[in-house]
């Protein structure tokens, strides 16, 4: 008999709740450390960003198409640099001196939507920035990743780590554009999904049967995907150009909301798979925290031999949870084909399946969460294209960069702990 | 219900776990099943749960042949299992685990949260259970959590409710409300089957008990009648002398002091708050506490394994505070780990090697980076003898010897060495009487010979037993410290559980 066995967490023995309500010298240096991060920002627009812009900066807020036009605005360029600058040295002067406690996180949130915006204040100076097109993309741009991180939450939920992501990303978006190409779109998205279950499977029966690491199995699926479909590429795709055309779902305006200003293009002028995005997004978030599936999903997660010892069959659960989350990421692959260009380019996907994963330990294992997470990431994404477009004068590879930065801050810095699903990773042997 | 078990046989590769064990649980009375550890009680219980399936002998409700093929059959059959690790989710709400399995649903699915509220609501309320269906298992005290563990088995209509060494992590006073809770049970006509050690608590709860020893059953006793010392010796097969023989101690010149030392989590909270205590040559100093009240990170903050974030260790009247482990290893400082498996010892390494863990780098057993294999082996020899671990093996892995040998292992390294100061924490968790009997004999010699002795344990019995001063820590501090002979259990309990005064 194993009589270590699961260990009540210290927690537990607790009587009381210990948290003292005095600041701690780790709150105090964190606290000075991001005090001064954000006076740093607010240096960079002052003394960087102010002496570079002349005039106005010109915001669009509707695309042509749109049935409300709103104008475009329009703000001087220095004053509200002046400004945002101003905003971002108070905060970060407060933070410094004082701390913003409990309210940290939130005040950091917006103290970096402030910099966003002043650096777009600064590029669009003496032009026309389209902003409204930057929010669309910046949707768009975060579905494959919201995907992604809620094909790991409904993996690692139920106690399985899936660092496949990637693979099963790139496998879906392969499969989506051959078979697209050749029964059109919706088979397409099909057989995305398919793989993404297919490759989930593998992950299952290795991680749930055989016990393998699941680490190990992660990166041979992320490995075995690229191989396979780069070689494809290579020595079929581009023998038969046809097999590499696939149809590409257009936009679907929804009537009514649709039209509203800004909100509608953003969310309700996208593609089935965007839309695909929210759904899963809502249903898990209830299926996970609602449903007799989602208590016995998650109780596994965290204790599978109490789960067990009730009558709740693990490797079920296991291989239930990993199996769907597989698909949705295969089905997240297609955005990057059908979505999008219609074609399939080698490692097109491009760490998207890693920002996933980070997206969702940002939104501490919650479907929501990961979503918020993922729009932040989509955002830097969409600016980093915008900044290109728009000849700012900072090289290209730099700004390739910023989502990647942003992933290391985010996860380093920002989330400090969150806790992973107690049994997360181990894999569970009836006795 | 009635629950009898005749001529249950389990065999194990190479071992006979359970040997025609045949034993009667009476309806609605309590059976106290007592036995060393490796007797053969959780391999019993596990075949009762259907866990396991035996290879001979059948399993009797009310007279009706049982067969179990998994834990849900067991269920179905009305046993109910109270593991000694409670099978809780302790992020989840009580509610939320009670109904785990057996969910109350809507169409599709659905959980039903009222309903399941509402169940946990009645069974709490029928059987004087109180606990907050919403609360968060993490939150709640130990016996709180075995409140909840109850009601789960007995929303799964349980009958039979099989307790697993249910004592082990309570506080003395909840000891005493986990009695009661018994003796509700019993009255609403379970029939309760009690694993133990203790003995004390066999005799106190049970109505019948059924002793067990290597995989038999041994004999039954009458509570009424029967004393410790009995049982004890039909556990282990001879005589056993249940108290510790030990003179008053000759405390002399302080080799341990602590001075206001604190220790804090990475968030801040204090593990140790200002912490002040002195050990002296020649005395044991037991602390008493429920675990998780600083006990570990004390033991740590003074072998060094910990960094304190203030206040002072004193060793032999030097500051040794900001010293590496092994430099205070090397001063003088022996430690028994509490956790054997985790930090006692290499269980993939052989018993010799593990004698040596903490010194193969110094002469004798190791010349210029070269390990002396025969002065290791030697000295392994040596101390296997010595020490009384079986088999002396010494080419055999850790992980092969008993709990109560790896034990007997790890107490040889460390009382070998002829040190000032000994800290023993945990030193006969979970391992057989016979084992308890000789560590308590070891430590008492090694005090005997002058030493400074430090034992830190959560059982009160044991530091009774052997403490010269008792100090009990509760939240990371010390909040009482008595003579051994001015106080009591009880007024210890107390402090134990933050009430004393």
């Amino acid at each position: 008999m194993n009589q270590a066995s699961m260990p009540m967490p210290r927690e537990s023995y607790e009587l009381t709740g210990k948290r003292t309500k005095e600041l701690t010298k780790r709150q105090i240096r964190k606290a000075r450390i991001s005090g001064i991060v954000l006076l740093l920002l607010s240096g960079l627009v002052m003394l960087v960003f102010v002496p570079a812009v002349s005039g106005v900066s010109t915001f669009g807020l509707s695309t042509p198409d749109d049935a409300i036009q709103l104008d475009s605005l329009a703000v001087p360029s220095a004053g509200s640099l002046w400004v945002l600058s101003s905003v971002l040295a108070f905060l970060g002067a407060t933070q410094f001196f004082r701390g913003f406690q409990g309210k940290t996180t939130i005040i950091l949130g917006i103290s970096f939507g402030v910099f966003a915006i002043a650096l777009m204040v600064w590029a669009a100076s003496g032009q026309e920035f389209s902003l409204i097109s930057m929010l669309v993309a910046t949707v768009s741009r975060s579905t494959p990743i919201a995907l992604g991180a809620l094909s790991g939450i409904l993996c690692e939920r139920s106690g399985v780590v899936n660092i496949g992501i990637e693979g099963m990303l790139l496998g879906g978006a392969f499969t989506g554009v051959v078979m697209g190409s050749l029964l059109g779109g919706w088979i397409g998205l099909l057989s995305a999904t398919l793989t993404g279950g297919v490759l989930a499977l593998l992950l299952a029966v290795l991680a749930v049967k055989f016990r393998v690491d699941q680490i190990i199995i992660g990166v041979v699926i992320n490995i075995l995907v690229l191989g396979l479909t780069s070689f494809l590429t290579a020595q079929v795709l581009v023998k038969k150009p046809e097999l590499n055309d696939a149809p590409i779902f257009a936009a679907v305006k929804i009537p009514v909301l649709g039209d509203i200003p800004i909100i509608g293009p953003m969310f309700f002028d996208q593609t089935i798979i965007v839309y695909g995005m929210f759904i899963l997004i809502g249903s898990v978030t209830y299926l996970l925290f609602r449903t007799r599936w989602g208590l016995r999903t998650r109780a596994v997660g965290e204790n599978p031999k109490a789960a067990d010892s009730l009558g709740v069959s693990v490797a079920k659960v296991r291989y239930l949870a990993v199996i769907y989350g597989g698909m949705v990421g295969g089905f997240a692959g297609a955005w990057f084909t059908l979505g999008s260009v219609g074609r399939f380019d080698e490692n097109m996907t491009g760490g998207r399946g890693f920002i996933g994963l980070a997206a969702m330990i940002f939104g501490a294992w919650n479907p929501i969460g990961a979503f918020l997470a993922a729009l932040i990431f989509g955002f830097s994404e969409s600016l980093q294209q915008k900044f290109a477009l728009l000849n700012i004068p900072i090289p290209s590879e730099f700004l390739a960069m910023a989502p990647y930065l942003v992933t290391i801050v985010v996860v380093a810095g920002v989330v400090g702990r969150v806790r992973p699903p107690a049994a997360d990773g181990q894999p569970y042997e009836k006795q | 219900m009635e629950l009898q078990l005749r001529g249950i046989t389990k065999r194990f590769p190479g071992v006979l776990a359970n040997d025609d064990v045949s034993l009667t649980a009476r309806s609605g009375t309590v059976l106290a099943l007592i036995g060393e550890n490796g007797a053969g009680k959780s391999t019993l219980m596990n075949v009762l749960s259907g866990l396991y399936r035996s290879d001979a002998g059948e399993i009797l409700i009310d007279g009706v042949h049982q067969t179990f093929r998994d834990p849900g059959d067991a269920i179905k059959a009305g046993i109910g299992m109270v593991h000694q690790h409670f099978m809780l989710v302790p992020v989840f709400s009580v509610y939320e685990n009670v109904i785990l399995g057996v969910e109350p649903t809507k169409a599709g699915g659905v959980l039903n949260r009222r309903e399941a509220r509402r169940e946990v609501k009645e069974i709490s309320e029928r059987y004087g259970l109180a606990v907050d269906p919403d609360a968060r298992i993490e939150d709640l005290p130990v016996g709180i959590q075995q409140r909840v563990e109850i009601i789960k088995v007995l929303l799964r209509g349980a009958r039979i409710l099989v307790f697993d060494e249910p004592t082990a992590v309570l506080t003395p006073q909840e000891v005493e409300e986990f009695f009661g809770i018994v003796a509700e049970l019993k009255a609403r006509g379970a029939t309760i089957i009690f694993i133990t050690h203790k003995l004390k608590e066999a005799l106190a709860v049970a109505d019948d008990i059924t002793v067990l020893r290597g995989g038999r059953v041994v004999g039954h006793a009458d509570p009424t009648t029967a004393t410790p010392e009995e049982l004890a010796a039909m556990m282990v097969g001879r005589e056993i002398d249940l108290t510790v023989d030990k003179e008053p101690g000759t405390p002399g010149r302080t080799v341990l002091e602590l001075t206001d030392v604190t220790m804090v989590d990475d968030y801040g909270r204090p593990l140790l708050n200002k912490v002040s205590m002195s050990v002296a040559a020649g005395e044991i100093v037991g602390i008493a506490g429920i675990q998780g009240n600083g006990q570990t990170e004390l033991v740590e903050a003074i072998t060094g394994l910990l960094p304190i974030s203030s206040g002072r260790v004193e060793f032999d009247g030097a500051d040794i505070s900001n010293k590496s482990v092994r430099d205070r290893h090397v001063q003088g400082i022996a430690h028994v780990p509490e956790d054997r498996n985790d930090m006692g010892m290499v269980g993939s390494f052989t018993i010799k090697e593990n004698l040596v863990l903490d010194s193969y780098y110094a002469a004798p057993y190791s010349k210029a980076g070269r390990l002396q294999r025969g002065s290791i082996e030697e000295s392994a020899l040596a101390l296997v003898e010595a020490y009384d671990v079986r088999p002396p093996l010494i080419e055999n892995t850790g992980a092969a010897l008993s709990g109560g040998n790896a034990q007997k292992m790890i107490v040889a390294r460390e009382f070998s060495r002829d040190v000032p100061l000994v800290i023993c924490a945990q030193p006969t968790r979970g391992i057989d009487v016979g084992s308890i009997e000789y560590i308590h004999e070891q430590i008492v010699r090694k005090r005997n010979e002058g030493k400074a002795i430090l034992i830190v344990s959560t059982e009160l019995d044991e530091i009774f037993a052997l403490s010269d001063r008792i100090l009990v820590m509760y939240d990371g501090k010390i909040v009482a410290e008595r003579l051994t002979g001015d106080t009591t259990p009880t007024e210890i309990g107390l402090f134990m559980a933050g009430k004393g005064s």
